[in-house]
């Protein structure tokens, strides 16, 4: 598997993601830095990782969603490349549009840190067909801006079209539906708070990270 | 030529900044206030032939996000207390 990880200033868990795709595929993703408008080759995937790119100047995830190698991103979606943006990846991802939706301020304005319980909603994705359907793992979330809205048709298409990958198990910030993932319409764009990469091994004090990683692995490889 | 843009949320999209402000006044003593929506003011300096369309574009691409926000722009006359 080909994966690629992205840097923009402001990034912070750029590396915990190329250490947790090196892990959990044996093969170690390119770095890229946002500035550059092109990649360097064709990749199986692209993670947006999480941070405060620009320092949420604006809103999160706009400033760097405007960025020379978001264009490049946009078009390797089109072409089916699988693209994971996790936490300000996420904000990052609907920011440029190629997922429905909006990050708020969490209700009631505190920053959440701590682990959540997360229910496996799609099991169909190249991201989540190791979990179980309707499966509850544990994955941490760290956000101020996770509260997903999207308005009531949006929510009801994404619903219907199993489009919803991740729900919390419990209000965590305010969340429609108590939202935590979405996948794009062709299903190879997820977008997600909670930091599967921080779960990745028992030092961490959860493991349930791993098979997101293991399913693209085994989703890219069939695909071959 | 000045200009501002004030970027506020749709109706119906919640604003949880503007609870919480509306919380804080009112532990601070003060009632009366019926609702707090909080929004961005964004003040530019351009050159004149900056076309409205620009201005426009400006906005939906960048300054606001059109899923959630309205814009409103508002040219400051010459002379005007910015």
């Amino acid at each position: 598997m080909k994966s690629a990880v992205i840097t923009f200033p402001g990034s912070n868990c750029d590396r915990d993601m190329a250490v947790a795709i090196e892990k959990t595929t044996g093969k170690a993703p390119a770095r890229i830095w946002h500035g550059e408008s092109q990649l360097p080759g064709n990749f199986d995937l692209i993670a947006v990782p999480g941070g405060f790119s620009y320092g949420d100047y604006l809103r999160s995830g706009a400033m760097a969603a405007r960025s020379p190698i978001m264009n490049a991103i946009v078009k390797a979606a089109e072409h089916g490349t699988a693209i994971l943006g996790v936490c300000n990846g996420f904000q990052i991802l609907t920011e440029s549009l190629l997922l429905p939706g909006a990050l708020m301020r969490n209700a009631g304005i505190d920053f959440v840190c701590r682990e959540v319980p997360l229910i496996v909603e799609n099991t169909g994705s190249s991201f989540t067909k190791a979990y179980q359907q309707g499966e509850q793992i544990i994955i941490p979330v760290a956000h101020h801006d996770g509260n997903y809205f999207a308005d009531d048709e949006t929510l009801d298409r994404l619903e219907g079209d199993g489009r919803v990958a991740f729900r919390y198990a419990e209000p965590v910030n305010g969340s429609a539906r108590n939202i935590a993932g979405i996948l794009n319409a062709k299903g190879n764009v997820l977008g997600m708070m909670p930091h599967p990469e921080r779960h990745i091994e028992t030092l961490q004090g959860g493991t349930d990270g791993v098979r997101l990683f293991k399913s693209l692995a085994q989703s890219l490889l069939e695909a071959v | 030529m000045k200009i501002r843009i004030f970027v506020t949320l749709k109706n119906g999209v919640l604003d949880p900044q503007g609870k919480a402000i509306h919380h804080s006044l009112e532990g601070l003593g003060f009632s009366g206030i019926n609702d707090v929506r909080s929004g961005r003011l964004i003040e530019m300096d351009v050159d004149d032939n900056v076309s409205d369309n620009d201005i426009d574009a400006m906005c939906r691409k960048l300054l606001a996000n059109m899923v959630i926000e309205n814009y409103h722009i508002e040219k400051v006359s010459e002379g005007a207390d910015t």
